[in-house]
C-alpha cells in the first residue's frame, strides 16, 4: 500500500459510494455462494432432499477414498502438466526464432496471437473437427496410414485431443510473454558470451534460459491455472469427460456431480478442495511472481 | 558483434511459418468447411480450398434459423455475445475504476478490509462455486436474462488492482496541485485521471471483451432459452456425434462467426492489447 502521506481527498462518505457496486457484486455473487458452498461441504442430505445432518468432514473423507476423485486429480495433474508443457515449449521455440528474424516480425505476431481471441470450447471444436472419427480429414489421413484411430472410443487419445485444443490455445498467450521476456534481456550479455566463442546453442542454456526463468515462472503458474479451470469448455465440448472418466477433470467432475448429478455434499466439498487449491496457486503467484496478475 | 548468420535466419523463417500453420490451420479449415455443402463435408478428406457455398451457408445460419437449437439464427446469439461481451468489458471496467480511485485517493475507516475483500475474489473463481451461484440466481429470478449473464462477472480483482496499480504510480503533487486550483474530486477523476488512464482503458478492454466473449460455464448454467444463449454454448449445443443429422457446414458457420469478432478486436487492437497484457501483467 502506499506511504500515509499520499495526498488524498478529504471526503467522508464519497469512497464508500465508489466502493459500493463493486462491493455489492462481490457480497452478492462470490461470498454468498462461497459460503455457501463450505457450508454444504459439511452437510449431507438424504436423496430426497428430506432432510440434511451435520457430518463434519465426512464429505472430504468420502471423496479423498473415492477411487473415481483420486482418478480425476491424476486425469487433471496429467492435463495440466502436458498442456503447460507443450504449450510453453512450441511458444518458446517459436519466440526465440522470431527474437531472431528481422523483417516480418509484425506479420508472424500479428498470426500467432490469433487462438488467444479463441472460445476454449471452440478451439476444441475445431479439433474435433479435424480429429473425429467420421468425418475428420486428419483422422481420416490417421486411418487410410493404418492406426485405429478413435478419440472418442479410446481414453489416451482422447486425452491426447484435449491436450492439443487446449495447448494450441494457449501458445499465443506463452508466446507474447517470451517474446516480452526476450526483449527485455541485454543484447550486451549476449554479445559478450558470442565474442567469448560462446555457439548458439550454448548461448541459449547459459544465459538466455536462466534469464527467461521469471517468465517461465510466472507462465508455469498462469498454465497451470488455466490448465485447471479455464478448460472445462473443451472438457465439455469434446469428450464429455469420457470415454469412461479418462478426461474428466476436477472442475469439470465438480460440474457433473453438482449439476448433472445433484449430489450437493460431495459437489460442495469438491468445490472446498478446489478453492484451496485456487488459494495454493494465487499464493504461490504473488508470493514468488511479485505483482503478475492474472486476469480472469 | 554476433555474427550475421543468414542460414540460421532462414532456418528461424521456417519454423515460425510452420508455427503459423499449426496455429491458424485449425481456422482456416473452419472456414473452408463453412463453404462446402453437407455431402462434400461428410465426404473425408475435405478440399483444402473454400467450396462455392459461402453465401448460401452463411446467410442460413445467420437469418434462417438452426433446426438443433430450436431455430433459433445465429444471428440472435451474435447479439447476445455481443451484448454480454460489451456489458461485461464496459460494466468491469467502470466498477473497478472506481473502487481503486476510492482506494487510492481516499482515506477512510474500513480501506483496508474492503481492499482484502476486493482481492480475496481472485480465489473465488466460479468454477469453484458452480451449484450455490446457481441457487443464488434462481433465487433472484435472474436465469435467462441479460443481467444474469453480465453483472455478476463484473466485479473481479484483477481489473481494480491493475488500476490500482497505475493508480499509485500518479504523483501526489498532481493531486495537490489540482485541490489547490479547487479541483474536487469528480473534477480531478473526470479531467486528471480518466486522460491519464487512457491506455489502460483500451488495453483492458480488449482483454475483458475477449473474457466477455469466451464465458462457457456461466452462460452454460445461467441459460436454459436457446434464444438467450451466446454463440458458444448455441454451437455446443448444435453438435451431436450420435445422430447423423448435425447441420455441419451451418456449424462450421457459426465457429468461424464466434470466432471472427473477437479475432477482429484483438489484431486491430493488437498494439494495447500486447501492451496491456504483458506490461501491466508484469
Amino acid at each position: 500500500m502506499a506511504s500515509s502521506t499520499r495526498v488524498t481527498f478529504p471526503n467522508k462518505v464519497l469512497p464508500y459510494l465508489l466502493l459500493a457496486p463493486q462491493l455489492a457484486i462481490t457480497i452478492v455473487f462470490f461470498y454468498w455462494p462461497a459460503s455457501q458452498a463450505i457450508r454444504q461441504s459439511v452437510l449431507r442430505e438424504d436423496p430426497f432432499g428430506l432432510s440434511t445432518q451435520f457430518v463434519g468432514l465426512g464429505n472430504f473423507k468420502r471423496i479423498l477414498s473415492d477411487p473415481n476423485y483420486l482418478n480425476s486429480l491424476q486425469v487433471t495433474i496429467v492435463f495440466s502438466i502436458a498442456t503447460a508443457v507443450i504449450a510453453m515449449g512450441f511458444a518458446l521455440l517459436f519466440a526465440v526464432m522470431a527474437d531472431k528474424v528481422i523483417r516480418g516480425k509484425g506479420v508472424y505476431r500479428t498470426l500467432m496471437i490469433w487462438p488467444y481471441a479463441v472460445a476454449p470450447a471452440i478451439a476444441g471444436m475445431l479439433w474435433l473437427f479435424l480429429f473425429n472419427p467420421s468425418m475428420g480429414t486428419f483422422a481420416y489421413m490417421i486411418r487410410s496410414a493404418g492406426y485405429n484411430w478413435d478419440p472418442l472410443l479410446n481414453s489416451n487419445q482422447a486425452m491426447l485431443l484435449v491436450v492439443a485444443a487446449a495447448a494450441w490455445k494457449q501458445i499465443s498467450y506463452n508466446f507474447l510473454f517470451f517474446v516480452a521476456g526476450l526483449q527485455s534481456i541485454p543484447k550486451s550479455l549476449i554479445e559478450a558470451a558470442a565474442i567469448d566463442g560462446a555457439g548458439e546453442t550454448k548461448r541459449f542454456w547459459t544465459i538466455i534460459f536462466p534469464l527467461l526463468a521469471p517468465t517461465t515462472f510466472f507462465l508455469l503458474v498462469v498454465n497451470t491455472v488455466y490448465a485447471f479451470f479455464d478448460t472445462f469448455g473443451i472438457i465439455h465440448a469434446v469428450t464429455g469427460g469420457g470415454p469412461g472418466k479418462a478426461t474428466e477433470t476436477l472442475v469439470y467432475k465438480v460440474y457433473n456431480d453438482g449439476f448433472v448429478n445433484l449430489i450437493l455434499g460431495d459437489s460442495a466439498a469438491q468445490s472446498v478442495i478446489l478453492m484451496v487449491i485456487v488459494i495454493g496457486l494465487t499464493a504461490i503467484q504473488f508470493r514468488y511472481v511479485e505483482r503478475k496478475v492474472h486476469y480472469g | 558483434m554476433i555474427q550475421n548468420n543468414p542460414i540460421g535466419r532462414l532456418v528461424a523463417h521456417i519454423i515460425l511459418i510452420v508455427g503459423i500453420l499449426i496455429v491458424a490451420f485449425p481456422i482456416y479449415y473452419a472456414f473452408v468447411a463453412s463453404t462446402q455443402s453437407l455431402q462434400d463435408i461428410m465426404r473425408p478428406p475435405l478440399s483444402l480450398l473454400p467450396g462455392g457455398h459461402f453465401w448460401e451457408n452463411y446467410t442460413t445460419a445467420l437469418f434462417g434459423g438452426i433446426g438443433r437449437i430450436g431455430g433459433v439464427s445465429v444471428g440472435r446469439l451474435l447479439i447476445n455475445s455481443t451484448i454480454m461481451a460489451l456489458a461485461i468489458a464496459v460494466g468491469k471496467i467502470i466498477i473497478s475504476i472506481l473502487s481503486a480511485y476510492a482506494i487510492v485517493f481516499f482515506r477512510f475507516p474500513g480501506r483496508m478490509v474492503f481492499f482484502w475483500l476486493i482481492f480475496i475474489t481472485l480465489m473465488l473463481p466460479v468454477e469453484v462455486r458452480i451449484l450455490p451461484t446457481y441457487k443464488v440466481m434462481v433465487d433472484l429470478g435472474l436465469i435467462d436474462t441479460y443481467t444474469g449473464l453480465t453483472v455478476p462477472l463484473m466485479a473481479s480483482a484483477t481489473a481494480t488492482l491493475l488500476f490500482r496499480q497505475f493508480f499509485m504510480t500518479i504523483p501526489g503533487e498532481l493531486v495537490e496541485a489540482a485541490r489547490v486550483d479547487g479541483a474536487g474530486p469528480w473534477r480531478f477523476f473526470k479531467d486528471i485521471l480518466l486522460p491519464l488512464s487512457k491506455t489502460n482503458i483500451a488495453a483492458l478492454f480488449v482483454i475483458l471483451f475477449i473474457y466477455g466473449w469466451t464465458q462457457y460455464l456461466w452462460p452454460l448454467l445461467m441459460t436454459n432459452r436457446n434464444d438467450m444463449t451466446t454463440i458458444v454454448i448455441g454451437l455446443r449445443k448444435m453438435i451431436s456425434f450420435a445422430d447423423a443429422d448435425t447441420e455441419w457446414h451451418l456449424v462450421m458457420v457459426t465457429c468461424i462467426l464466434a470466432i471472427l469478432p473477437p479475432i477482429l478486436v484483438v489484431v486491430l487492437m493488437q498494439r494495447w492489447f500486447v501492451r496491456g497484457l504483458v506490461e501491466t501483467e508484469k
